[in-house]
Parts: C-alpha cells; sequence; structure tokens
C-alpha cells in the first residue's frame, strides 16, 4: 500500500475500529486536540494508540533525549536513537503510523512559563510526567484553561489512573496537599517495566478516549489501581 | 479484637505481616497505630483506602475491613 495510504477514507482506515466506536465518533475524534506531556514509558505508548485510534491533532512535549536506560520500557526509543530528542521521534512515529493526524511538537520542559501556552487549546491533556512537582503545576495551568487531565503515573509493576475534571481536587487527593517541593515517587527505587508501562498508557489512552466521546464511565475523583504481582485491580474512591 | 485484610502495595509490600488476609488487630485500632505495629516507617504511606474509599490516619478500624496503604507513585 505504503504512501497511498494517506488519502485512505476514513472507513478504509478505522475499519477495524467499527462498530465498537460509530463513523459519528470516529469523525469526532478525528477533529480532537490531545496534548501529550512527557514521552518516556507512558507518553511513547500513549504516543502510539491515540495515533493509532485516530486523534486528528496531537501535540507531544518533552525536553529530553533518549538514553540507553530507556530501552527497557520506552517504545518510542532505539539503539539508534540514543540522544536523539524523545519529542522528534514521538513525531516521527506518528506520522510514520498515521500522516492525518496533525502534529507538533517541543523539545522543552514545561513550567509554570510555557504551562498554560502549550495546553491552552487542547481537549484533554494526557500527563505522563514523571514528577510529582511538575504534575501539580500541570493542574494548576489546566484548570486555568478548562482542560480534563488524564493522569498516569507507574513505579516497577504498579501503577495508577485518574482523571481530573478542572473543578475537581485531583492530585492532593492523591499525593497529599503541595508542599513547596514534592518528594519523588517510590520510581526512584523501583524503576519500571516495559508491560506495565504499557498496561497504564492504554488505561490513560481508553479514559481519553471516553473523555472526548463522553462516553462510558470515567475515572472522576476515582484512582485506578493495579499492581501485577498479585494481580491486583481496584478502582478506589478518592471523595 | 477484631480482623482486618491488609494490603501493601509496591514498596511497602515488604512489611507484609503473616496473615495479612485475616489479620487480628486489637478493637479500636488507627490506621496510624497498624502502620506503626506492623513496622512501616510512617513518612512511606501516601494513600489509605479502607473497603475501597480513601481514608486518613486518624480512621478507628472495623471488623471485616479492608486496608489498602501506599507509597507514592510518580514515574512515567
Amino acid at each position: 500500500m505504503g504512501a497511498s495510504m494517506g488519502t485512505s477514507k476514513i472507513e478504509e482506515r478505522y475499519d477495524r475500529n467499527f462498530n465498537t466506536l460509530s463513523l459519528e465518533e470516529q469523525k469526532t475524534l478525528g477533529t480532537s486536540k490531545v496534548v501529550v506531556i512527557g514521552l518516556g514509558g507512558l507518553g511513547g505508548s500513549v504516543c502510539e494508540m491515540l495515533a493509532r485510534v485516530g486523534i486528528g491533532h496531537l501535540t507531544l512535549i518533552d525536553g529530553d533525549v533518549f538514553e540507553a536506560s530507556n530501552l527497557n520500557r520506552q517504545l518510542l526509543s532505539e539503539e539508534r536513537l540514543i540522544g536523539f530528542p524523545k519529542a522528534q521521534a514521538a513525531k516521527n512515529r506518528v506520522n510514520a503510523i498515521n500522516s492525518e493526524v496533525k502534529v507538533r511538537y517541543f523539545i522543552e520542559y514545561l513550567d509554570e512559563s510555557n504551562l498554560y501556552e502549550r495546553i491552552k487549546d487542547a481537549d484533554v491533556v494526557m500527563d505522563c510526567l514523571d514528577s510529582i512537582d511538575t504534575r501539580f503545576k500541570l493542574q494548576k495551568s489546566a484548570q486555568q484553561a478548562s482542560i480534563p487531565i488524564v493522569s498516569g503515573a507507574i513505579a516497577g509493576v504498579a501503577g495508577q489512573v485518574t482523571t481530573i475534571f478542572p473543578d475537581d481536587k485531583g492530585y492532593e487527593l492523591i499525593y497529599g496537599k503541595k508542599g513547596r517541593k514534592q518528594p519523588k515517587g517510590v520510581e526512584t527505587r523501583t524503576g519500571n517495566i516495559a508491560y506495565c508501562a504499557f498496561f497504564v498508557a492504554a488505561l490513560q489512552s481508553s479514559e481519553c478516549l471516553k473523555v472526548l466521546l463522553d462516553r462510558g464511565d470515567i475515572l472522576r475523583n476515582k484512582l485506578l489501581i493495579a499492581e501485577l504481582w498479585t494481580n491486583t485491580f481496584d478502582i478506589m474512591d478518592l471523595v | 479484637m477484631i480482623k482486618i485484610e491488609l494490603k501493601l502495595f509496591v514498596t511497602l509490600s515488604r512489611y507484609l505481616p503473616d496473615n495479612s488476609g485475616s489479620l487480628e488487630i486489637p478493637e479500636g485500632t488507627t490506621v496510624e497505630k497498624l502502620i506503626f505495629d506492623v513496622g512501616i516507617p510512617k513518612e512511606l504511606v501516601k494513600l489509605i483506602f479502607i473497603n475501597g474509599k480513601k481514608q486518613n490516619r486518624s480512621y478507628q478500624l472495623k471488623n471485616n475491613d479492608r486496608v489498602g496503604l501506599f507509597p507514592p507513585v510518580g514515574g512515567g
């Protein structure tokens, strides 16, 4: 098929999305704008899934470049890409999968100075960050911009997912009141295993679609917790 | 005495006592006291869930409560 695929009709490309998704829903996804912040273990897989499912506009942000220690879990990392910017690799991957996706990418870290600007036009922000401190900053900006956040976090073979709407308390319910500097999570000691990262990224992608399509059960004020050694899968009430 | 089910996640799992599926504790025990008695450094516990709902450390445990304790998880 090759290059001609880019001009495919929506019915062809997304044939196997039907009728889990309706054509109407597929078109909604095609006009949706999603920002993915953090393109490591979670964000790389999130990009892959959102591109394949047919999100029309993706903004991909990470200031980092690949290093050897990413290869154990980060979908976008390859040996030949060591030293290469993650955001640029993400753009290349998304467009290799689905050239119809409009991609913007930024090789930069986010803080109070640029967060609002980067997310303000989005329908959903995907929090794939590895810093609890930056998650709080993201929530503040997303509240200002009235944008929901789908948040994932991992450590070892454990993970958690929640969806935060602008009026919600959000991270405070999970990490406690924001201190001046949030400590790192236990992932600094456990590392992260590939299948857990992919699994949590899949849950995040599913939440993203449900928010965009206003369909299904959304993890609002709830925390889905998974631990894969014990096959624990629970949804906890945060309020 | 009452019986509870205790689950400890991620880095806390090393503190899991024997019989954690049906752990005997004195009536009136708070989560704070449970954390102390099991020997978990209190700063390691970030989230407390009782019967699937978030609670705080002063919660008094009841017979057949299902208790889950989590450390902070923030990796991406």
